[in-house]
């Protein structure tokens, strides 16, 4: 191309070249977006990812002005919240995007996780991505349980209490160690003062890190889809995947479409009904025990955790004895860990996989989301039953998985992606 | 999927979750109220009633005059001369005299802040519960009720409401938390408003502690419909942006 | 990728307008974040006009209130103090008050709704300290013919005792005087100046 001296195209490519000779721009630019070729074929699923990124956005942006107005003392943030709500303009909006991301944070994790049980993505070569993942969800999980204490309303405050004492129930060291937690003899100011740091710099910045690490090490091995096909076995004469296409601007335009999509179903929530009240809750995602401030001297009625949590707290609950509650909840969360290895079936997608698999997520899928449900409820002996049986199938998904995935009878899987 | 089904389907699922809320307040144990937001005067008689009756004992320390003013469309002078009694300037919270510890001499509590009291407790809850205080001499205040067992407060509606009494009969005796309160309550003697007076008393009450529990509820929908619906016509575009650029690839 | 033909033109048009109506929401998304950072209604009720009770004030001494978390300065002025004040118009920069900020019932030589009291605020107009209140007499340290005013510690600017500024010093404007109005004879509101209804 000549260069036509003076106009503004030719100017901003100087710019840019100017740029490149000193920092990778370009070079980022076409590695990740404009000449990272994904499969084709993806399909529903593969918005979480994006979405993931989108809500951590919001969540950040959010926080940062929330902290502006927030006084993390015992003896003031649950009045500092109601200033927020109140006397800061537009702070109720800011709020209710802060609250209504939290849960929606969950629902697009969990979603990209079934993503990954759905169609395989955890197996060789994609072990670091699992993995790493993983880390995000349990410092997610740290995140929020940090977060939740903030309002010091009084499930804010039980809640913590409760999931503080659990590490408690660890032999020898526990009682040291939720003491240590606490820095206090209960949940208290210091308790508050504490929680805030992680919640605010701590846990986002580790998080931030390794969102980094895990969109690294996607592009490094590059993205699975809803076939399980290696992309990169069929290349041509170029070397380019023949079933891939460029990230940007094919991803970049759908994402975007995607990313309306989910700020439509968000700010329903955020304007419509920002406490999520579901018949039968007291507000799924703003409890309404939490509109009284913490009081150390008296529990509510009912008291459960926010929804993301209460699979594996009626997992708890199931077992009948203290520590081994704990134990089973810490091994619900942490089996997904060991996915990669569990797995024996040298299909990924389950397209192609056999009965076996597709029953066993099925029963898991479901057993996930009665717990889910029964988590939320009073206990009653029939609910616990439920809970027991349930946890069973929950372990079983998990436990069976190197024979049932191993004596599966898996369909041919299709050389190229179907469409 | 159509673009066309996608956004009923959005419209839907918008309908559903608002409508939630209604849902979510019938809880059968309790007597039931439609609140009603969007009704300017029953909100500021609701104030009246509430600076009047609640305001010695019970604080709401997170609201301002000035806001109700403004939302509720009361001018300052009004707002002064009917609402704030304390001699509290005007964008002064709706804090009370009364210290915590006379409180608790007086009530064996302290009363507490109601704020955001529609928020925890419910505007069902707080209907039933002005509702159904009755003749119990064996409480320190004569009375006792139904949706509060033993609750330390004093009727303070006594007046408007008269003095009613449990039915002795039956099972409809003093449990909490049952599904007939009204039938388990008698009026024994009249007060100065009537039966259906008393309740819209109560329901302007009770609409105003829900306007109080969250100020913004007045305006909060009404900016969702506008951004749901710049959203809708940003998906419009994106959708034949994706729609031009994946043509490439079918 | 059979369809090599593309058109160009729809695509340029859709994806210019995907930007210009996302630019105007994700302009619109800043509002809420930017008004939110502006004073909130906890701090306006704070910055609400104050009232003062001048009853106690002797003449020839100052007393201090705060408004807007300001140091708002009352000084009652001897009619010594008020010659001396004529006695200065060729020292300060700005005698009439043209280039400084007041209500218009304060731009006069005694920057003053009444003579006798100065109500000002006590804020250095260079860089913000609040200059002290030095009387006639109490300031050889600073010139050798101190009639009495405020000197500003931090960077050495001088007013007189209706806030001039004087000549030669740092401070560009005269102090700012507040709106205000008397309510009474003895009772002062600063921060407001309407008419009493």
């Amino acid at each position: 191309m000549s260069k036509s001296k003076g106009t503004l195209i030719s100017n901003l490519v100087d710019f840019r070249d100017w740029i490149d000779a000193r920092f990778p721009l370009s070079r980022i630019w076409n590695e990740h977006l404009a000449n990272y070729y994904a499969p084709k074929n993806f399909n529903f699923w593969y918005f979480f990812g994006a979405f993931a990124i989108l809500v951590l956005g919001i969540q950040v942006v959010t926080g940062i002005w929330l902290t502006m107005n927030y006084k993390p003392s015992a003896e003031e943030a649950f009045a500092s919240v109601e200033y927020i709500m109140r006397d800061t303009e537009w702070g109720w909006l800011i709020r209710y995007m802060h609250s209504t991301g939290a849960s929606a944070f969950f629902i697009v994790i969990y979603l990209h996780m079934f993503r990954a049980l759905l169609y395989g993505s955890y197996k060789k070569p994609r072990e670091l991505l699992w993995l790493s993942g993983m880390a995000l969800y349990l410092l997610l999980m740290g995140e929020a349980f940090f977060g939740y204490l903030l309002p010091w309303g009084q499930m804010s405050y039980w809640g913590a209490q409760v999931i503080i004492s659990l590490f408690g129930a660890l032999p020898i060291i526990g009682d040291d160690l939720s003491l240590w937690i606490r820095g206090d003899f209960v949940v208290s100011d210091v308790t508050l003062n504490r929680f805030f740091a992680l919640h605010v710099i701590a846990f986002p910045l580790l998080i931030l890190g390794l969102v980094g690490f895990h969109i690294l090490a996607l592009h490094e091995v590059g993205s699975n889809n809803p076939d399980g096909i290696e992309i990169k076995k069929n290349k041509d004469a170029d070397g380019v995947p023949i079933d891939g296409i460029p990230f940007h601007p094919y991803y970049t335009v759908k994402d975007l479409m995607g990313a309306v999509v989910f700020l439509i179903f968000f700010f329903a929530v955020v304007f419509f009904t920002p406490e999520m009240k579901i018949p039968g809750t007291q507000g799924l995602f703003l409890e309404s025990a939490n509109f009284v401030q913490a009081n150390p001297l008296q529990t509510p009625e009912h008291i459960a955790p926010v929804w993301y949590f209460t699979p594996f707290y009626a997992i708890l609950r199931a077992v009948p004895s203290q520590l081994g509650g704990v134990i089973a909840m810490g091994l619900a969360v942490n089996l997904f860990l060991l996915l990669p290895w569990l797995d024996r079936s040298p299909v990924r997608s389950s397209r192609y996989r056999g009965r076996n698999y597709r029953i066993a997520l099925t029963l898991f899928v479901v057993s996930f989301l009665i717990l889910g449900w029964l988590g939320l409820q009073v206990v009653t002996p029939v609910y616990t039953w439920m809970a027991r049986f349930f946890t069973i199938v929950y372990f079983l998904f998990f436990f069976l998985m190197p024979f049932y995935t191993a004596l599966d009878k898996d369909k041919r899987v299709p050389d190229r992606v179907t469409s | 999927m159509t673009l066309f089904k996608f956004l009923t389907r959005i419209i839907l699922f918008i309908f559903l979750i608002s409508s939630l809320e209604v849902f979510a307040t019938s809880n059968s144990k309790l007597m039931h109220m439609e609140v009603d937001l969007s009704n300017q005067q029953s909100l500021q008689r609701g104030a009246k009633i509430f600076v009047n009756y609640c305001l010695s004992c019970h604080s709401a320390t997170y609201m301002r005059y000035n806001r109700i003013g403004e939302d509720l469309n009361i001018k300052d002078d009004i707002l002064k001369e009917n609402l704030i009694f304390s001699g509290d300037k005007i964008g002064d919270v709706m804090s009370i005299a009364m210290k915590s510890e006379d409180a608790i001499n007086f009530f064996g509590v302290t009363p507490p802040d109601l704020s955001v009291i529609a928020r925890s407790r419910g505007p069902d809850w707080l209907y039933t519960y002005l509702h159904t205080f009755y003749v119990d001499d064996s409480r320190p205040f004569g009375v006792n009720n139904l949706a509060y067992k033993d609750t330390a407060m004093p009727h303070v509606l006594w007046e408007l409401q008269g003095a009613q009494q449990l039915i002795q009969s039956g099972k409809n005796v003093t449990v909490h938390y049952k599904p007939t309160y009204k039938n388990s309550l008698e009026l024994v003697s009249s007060g100065l408003q009537s039966e259906k007076e008393y309740d819209k008393t109560i329901r302007d009450l009770v609409n105003y502690l829900v306007y109080m529990g969250e100020p913004i509820k007045l305006k909060r929908k009404k900016i969702g419909i506008w951004v749901i619906f710049y959203l809708s016509i940003l998906l419009i575009i994106t959708y034949m942006l994706k729609k031009e650029y994946w043509r490439d690839i079918h | 990728m059979k369809n090599k033909i593309l058109d160009q033109s729809r695509r340029r048009f859709l994806t210019t307008a995907a930007t210009v109506v996302g630019g105007f929401g994700a302009a619109t998304a800043t509002v809420p974040f930017v008004s939110n950072m502006s004073p909130s209604a906890k701090t306006k009720a704070i910055g609400a006009p104050v009232e003062v009770d001048i009853s106690k004030l002797k003449p020839g001494e100052r007393m201090i209130e705060k408004w807007q978390g300001k140091p708002v300065w009352i000084l009652r002025r001897t009619s010594e103090m008020l010659s001396d004040i004529s006695s200065l118009s060729d020292e300060v920069s700005d005698p009439q008050s043209d280039n400084s900020a007041q209500p218009d019932y304060a731009k006069n030589e005694f920057r003053a709704l009444k003579e006798e009291f100065l109500v000002v605020i006590g804020i250095c107009t260079h860089l913000g300290c609040s200059p002290s209140f030095v009387l006639k007499g109490d300031g050889d340290s600073i010139s050798n013919d101190w009639m009495g005013g405020f000197f500003c510690p931090c960077h050495g600017s001088r007013f007189d005792l209706a806030g001039r500024v004087f000549k030669g010093v740092p401070a560009p404007y005269n102090l700012v005087i507040p709106p205000y109005k008397f309510i009474s004879e003895t009772r002062l509101l600063i921060g407001d100046d309407k008419e009493i209804g």
